[in-house]
This record gives C-alpha cells, structure tokens and sequence, in this order.
C-alpha cells in the first residue's frame, strides 16, 4: 500500500516531504519511543508510529530507510524535527488517535507487510 | 593474499551534542554505499555506528569514530575521552543503564545500546579506563551474520 493511501484512509496530516507520498510503498509497521529497539528491530520500508517528537528520531528513520514516522496523539514534531526530515526526505505524518488505536488501523489496513 | 585494512575515514563526536546524534552514522553509511558494501551489512553498521555515536556524546567529553574496510569486513572503532566504564560486563546487560532523566526522555538510555552492538557485531571488544576513555571495536564481516 502506498503513503499516500494511508494518510487518506486513517485521516493524517502530513507535515512535510508531500512530493513523496505517491511513490512511498509501506512494507510493514513498527511502532515504539525508544530509540535502540526501533533501530534493532524495525525494517527497512516500515511506517514508523511514536510518541517522541525531537530531531532524533529523523536520524533513526533515515538510518533505517523507514518509509515515514508517523506521531501520535496530536502531538507536533518540533521546527527542526520537520526541517531535517524534509533534507533526508522522511515524511512525517500526525496522528490525532493513541498509539494503540492507530496501530490497530494500520494492522487492519496493511498487516504486518 | 594479504588482507590489508584500509582507513576509510575518521569521524569527531563532541559529547552533550544530542542534535546531531545521526550525522556521523548517515556520513558512514553513504560513505560504505560510495564503496558499493552490501547492503544487507551496511544496515547492521548502521545499527552500530548510531548506538556508539550516541554512547559519546551521551557519557563521553568527544570521541572519534574511524571507519576501516577491507576485502572482507567493515571495522568501527569508537574511542573516546571521558568517564569510562568501571563494569563492562554489567554495561553490556540488557536494561542496565547509567542515563538520566534528560537522556531517557528522548528515548535514548534505555540500556540497549552496547547489546545492540555487540548483537550486529562477528567480533566485538570493548575495553575501558574509568576516569579516561572507553575503546570499543566491531567487525562486521561481508559474510557474516
């Protein structure tokens, strides 16, 4: 499933790197805030669900060739969050649901790959 | 033949500098995608340079890290000035962490971090002088894990 029909199906708002959504292809999810299990376990084309919001987590995503990071329960990445990703070319996308609801949908919508 | 190992690169790390925790790790990871590595180990080198990259400038003053490769294997060699670790085995235990609150809240210092790496390395040693420095060394061998 592309990006961009995630973001259509589960309503996000999508803060930078638009260009990108049609082309995206979402392998899988992860979902976590602690930054050495994601970088651990998570794979490569996985859409990336967390809490945090500071500039870090673009590195992880990047390092990781997530397909995005999706933030949940409305919480806003930071300024320089937004402006890294859009350098590396990470989408970030803003959830309003809890980290278990929006995982919940994802699953339902993609599986686990 | 001979296996000669090259220096690849060195890498600084000032300690405390937590926005950019990453660069190095991105620098290295194109670095070995420009030497045409495969992927499949530049995603483990990946996993180690970013854990030994945020341990300096989480607990260390500065550190270097120096990238080596040779026919067969990548080598990270992370050194740094600072604290030390007085008990390595206990370091390398799941969980077990020195963080603090500010470190933890970013998602970092939750005591994975030298587990992670020794788990992506084939060879993995780590030695250290409290007081003075830690030295760590991985080998990721092209056919290894």
């Amino acid at each position: 499933m592309t990006l961009e029909t995630l973001v259509e199906q589960l309503d996000l708002k999508c803060k930078c790197c638009w260009e990108k959504l049609k082309a995206i292809e979402v392998n899988g999810g992860y979902a976590g805030d602690l930054l050495s299990d994601v970088m651990a376990n998570s794979q490569a084309g996985n859409i990336w669900v967390t809490r945090q919001v500071h500039v870090n987590i673009v590195a992880v995503a990047s390092l990781k060739e997530h397909a995005a990071i999706v933030i949940v329960q409305g919480a806003n990445p930071e300024k320089e969050t937004i402006e890294r990703a859009t350098r590396e070319g990470i989408p970030i996308l803003v959830s309003d649901l809890p980290e278990f609801q929006l995982v919940g949908r994802i699953y339902q919508l993609i599986g686990n790959g | 033949m001979p296996s000669e190992k090259f220096l690849e690169g060195i890498y600084y790390v000032q300690g405390r500098d937590f926005v950019d925790a990453g660069v190095v790790s991105s620098d290295i990871k194109r670095a070995l995608k420009e030497k045409g590595i495969p992927e499949s180990v530049i995603r483990r080198v990946a996993v180690i340079t970013f854990e030994a990259e945020v341990n300096i400038i989480s607990y260390a003053d500065q550190g270097t890290i120096q990238l080596f490769v040779e026919p067969g294997a990548v080598t990270v060699e992370a050194v740094d000035i600072g604290q030390g670790i007085p008990d390595i085995e206990l370091a390398l235990q799941e969980g077990y962490s020195t963080a603090d609150d500010s470190i933890r809240e970013m998602g970092f210092g939750a005591g994975m971090g030298l587990a992670n790496i020794r788990k992506y390395s084939d060879v993995f040693t780590l030695t250290s002088e409290p007081g003075n420095g830690t030295h760590l060394t991985s080998v990721v061998k092209l056919d290894g894990k």
